[in-house]
């Protein structure tokens, strides 16, 4: 086989068969992916989430990860803050000609380790091939469906005063990671992506409130806070459950790299990308049960409470400084780094 | 943070007449209010956002020159990514890039240097603004420049010095916050000769206890009654500052009257480059007519600048002009007063 994507590989013929059947079908190999028209699946009992999230992260492989990875785990990630356990995947390739297949190999085998670890299935696939310069690379879209836990009810508008905020990790790693491997500041500092599925996660928090209180209406608001950052979802939040948001800026975890880096370029940690930390609202009385519960888990070793949500200065969210100041964090601007996942 | 709660408690405990506290560095700017400085003050000490933003500062005539390059003479601009948002009398470099004028965003002047060695087809000019700080490395580039006979690059001054500017600005304030970076440079003789004609403040740094002990320092000693000097911020600014960098400025430059947006002309506070260096001077290079840069009259930047008005008082703040459609300067970059009023809070 050649070497790099050919047009030919996208034509539907010989080339396609032989593409999917060295790569794809090599690593997403299950009882569901087969080679017909459509995917024929068993239907979970209760209600479903669907989702679907494109990637055109460049470049395609960074510290922490790959464009494979991001794009499970990107939609893994948005099924799991509804609730929902993730069931099945379906994804779709834009390759440009002359791509190193290579690469295309590598992503694919990370897109196969993710969806493992995350419990899910890719049951369909499809490939295209566009021309030199037409698209970038490699471009990925998946489409996911998870089945929702019975009871489980949450929402940017359910956020309550009284609620403690937890992000479970330090932030603004994932786009800190893909702003140096850019290498456009001639800025060395290590720093890799938090890319991460978080079902698990999800999973650990729900059984640690149910355990707690007997239900999941206590499970107010579970949020990914990718593009944006932590910031852009916690104003999102302020405005649709028409709460203050109140933010104690020395317990905000960010990696002392990240905190140089973005020193150096003025930039604010809280409005840097994550693609493996989640934002949750849940009422005080539960956050160390919540805490105790992520400190367990692999992708929240530093979880912790940044703040609580108040009635006053609704739609806001207010910073308390370290030396004792109180201000707004900035509303968030325009886009940051385009193209970061 | 032993420091920072005795300065906070020196300044929420004051109670005597009215103190003036003027920064005059766009980075102090930026952080009082990212530390919720403001909020923890009592009325009558005032800090001003003084004249410290090189974008704020820099006037409408000189976006008007860049534009004239960009358009009439079809040079490539390269400059700091705040400049090209500033609105010139008729329009930005954005509106210019629109009408299909080559402007990039570059990072340093070397960056732009190394752009036009890379493009000999184009003339490459940097918009070369800014303090004692970022004076050196357009100096620099031309110097390289120079040396390597690249001719196709030139930069378009405006650089300024803060030295005179403290005397125009003496009547704003009981003192001032000194720029910290500004003052690696310069040293702190300045300051003590500035004490002599009576100006008063302080060297600070950037973190939140930095800033705080600065002001109760001036709290105290505006007090006193007497001119004072403080370097507040030794383990960085030395008193001698960096000879070397002043050695360039003075064998590169000369020093000339300046015009200072809102505060109008200071003498001796800008920096041309000297005639053996006119072939890297735009300006000369391309004869470049004397422009007379009009304001949009609604635009109180210059107000803003010398302290008369908070930006909450001018009648077009948040109300036409906000940093995603900015018609003053201080409204563009992230360090002018108004950009950070917006941001942070106007009422919070």
């Amino acid at each position: 086989m050649e070497k790099t994507v050919t047009l030919a590989q996208g034509a539907g013929g010989k080339q396609t068969s032989e593409l999917i059947e060295s790569i794809f079908a090599k690593y997403f190999k299950n009882p569901y992916l087969t080679a017909d028209d459509a995917a024929v699946l068993p239907a979970p009992k209760g209600r479903i989430a669907m989702t679907t999230d494109g990637f055109i992260v460049s470049p395609s492989e960074f510290p922490g990860g790959n464009i494979g990875k991001l794009s499970i785990c990107g939609t893994v990630n948005d099924l799991s803050c509804m609730g929902a356990k993730p069931l099945y995947l379906t994804c779709s390739f834009i390759l440009e000609e002359g791509f190193p297949l290579e690469k295309v190999d590598q992503a694919a085998a990370a897109m196969a380790k993710t969806a493992e670890e995350a419990g899910v299935h890719i049951v369909a696939g499809d490939t295209k091939v566009a021309g030199k310069g037409q698209v970038d690379g490699m471009f990925i879209t998946t489409t996911g469906v998870g089945e929702i836990v019975e009871g489980v009810e949450t929402g940017g508008s359910l956020a309550r005063p009284g609620d403690a905020v937890i992000v479970t990790g330090d932030v603004g790693r994932h786009g800190c990671a893909i702003l140096l491997s850019r290498n456009e500041f001639q800025i060395d500092a290590d720093v890799t992506s938090d890319c991460a599925p978080l079902w698990g996660t999800v999973e650990a928090v729900l059984n640690t409130v149910k355990e707690k209180t007997g239900g999941y209406k206590d499970l107010h608001v579970v949020r990914d806070a990718t593009r944006g950052g932590v910031g852009t979802v916690l104003y999102e939040i302020a405005g649709q459950s028409e709460v203050g948001i109140h933010l104690d800026q020395d317990s905000i975890p960010v990696d002392p790299a990240v905190a140089g880096v973005c020193g150096m370029l003025g930039l604010e940690p809280l409005y840097l990308a994550n693609e493996g930390r989640l934002v949750i609202f849940t009422p005080k009385e539960n956050a160390d049960a919540v805490l105790e519960a992520l400190h367990q888990l692999p992708y929240s070793g530093n979880a912790a409470v940044i703040g609580e949500v108040t009635a006053e200065n609704a739609g806001k969210v207010v910073m308390h400084t370290a030396i004792g100041g109180e201000t707004l964090l900035p509303q968030p601007g325009g886009e940051l780094l385009p193209r970061i996942c | 943070m032993k420091a920072a709660e005795q300065a906070a408690a020196i300044l929420r405990g004051y109670n005597g007449r009215k103190i003036r506290i003027m920064e005059v560095c766009g980075t102090h700017t930026h952080e009082i209010f990212k530390q919720g400085i403001r909020k923890m003050l009592p009325e009558n000490i005032q800090v001003i956002s003084g004249p410290g933003c090189p974008v704020c500062v820099t006037p409408i005539d000189y976006i008007d020159e860049a534009v004239y390059l960009a358009l009439e003479k079809g040079c490539t601009i390269t400059t700091f990514g705040d400049l090209i948002r500033v609105p010139g009398s008729e329009k930005s470099l954005a509106a210019a890039r629109a009408e299909g004028a080559a402007v990039k965003p570059v990072y340093s002047p070397l960056d732009a240097l190394e752009y036009a060695k890379d493009h000999p087809e184009e003339q490459v000019v940097f918009l070369s603004v800014g303090f004692e700080t970022t004076t050196p490395p357009s100096l620099m580039a031309v110097r390289q420049a120079k040396a390597e006979g690249v001719m196709n690059f030139s930069i378009l001054t405006a650089n300024k010095t803060m030295d005179n500017a403290y005397l125009a600005l003496k009547d704003s304030a009981d003192a001032f916050l000194y720029p910290g970076h500004v003052s690696t440079i310069s040293g702190t003789k300045i300051y003590h000769d500035l004490m002599d004609q009576g100006i008063s403040g302080v060297v600070t740094g950037f973190t939140g206890p930095e800033l705080l002990t600065a002001l109760a320092v001036c709290v105290k000693k505006v007090q006193e009654g007497r001119p004072f000097f403080m370097n507040c911020y030794p383990r960085v600014v030395t008193d001698e500052g960096s000879p070397a960098a002043r050695k360039l400025a003075a064998e590169m430059t000369d020093l000339i009257d300046s015009e200072w947006r809102g505060i109008g002309v200071i003498p001796k506070s800008g920096l041309r480059l000297k005639p053996e260096c006119a072939d890297w001077d735009a300006r000369v290079k391309y004869d470049v007519p004397k422009m007379e840069g009009r304001a949009n009259p609604a635009c109180r930047c210059g107000s803003v600048l010398k302290g008369d008005i908070l930006p909450t008082e001018c009648k077009v703040f948040g109300n036409g002009c906000t940093p995603e459609h900015p018609i003053g300067a201080c409204m563009v970059s992230g360090e002018g007063a108004c950009a950070a009023f917006y941001k942070y809070g106007r009422d919070f």
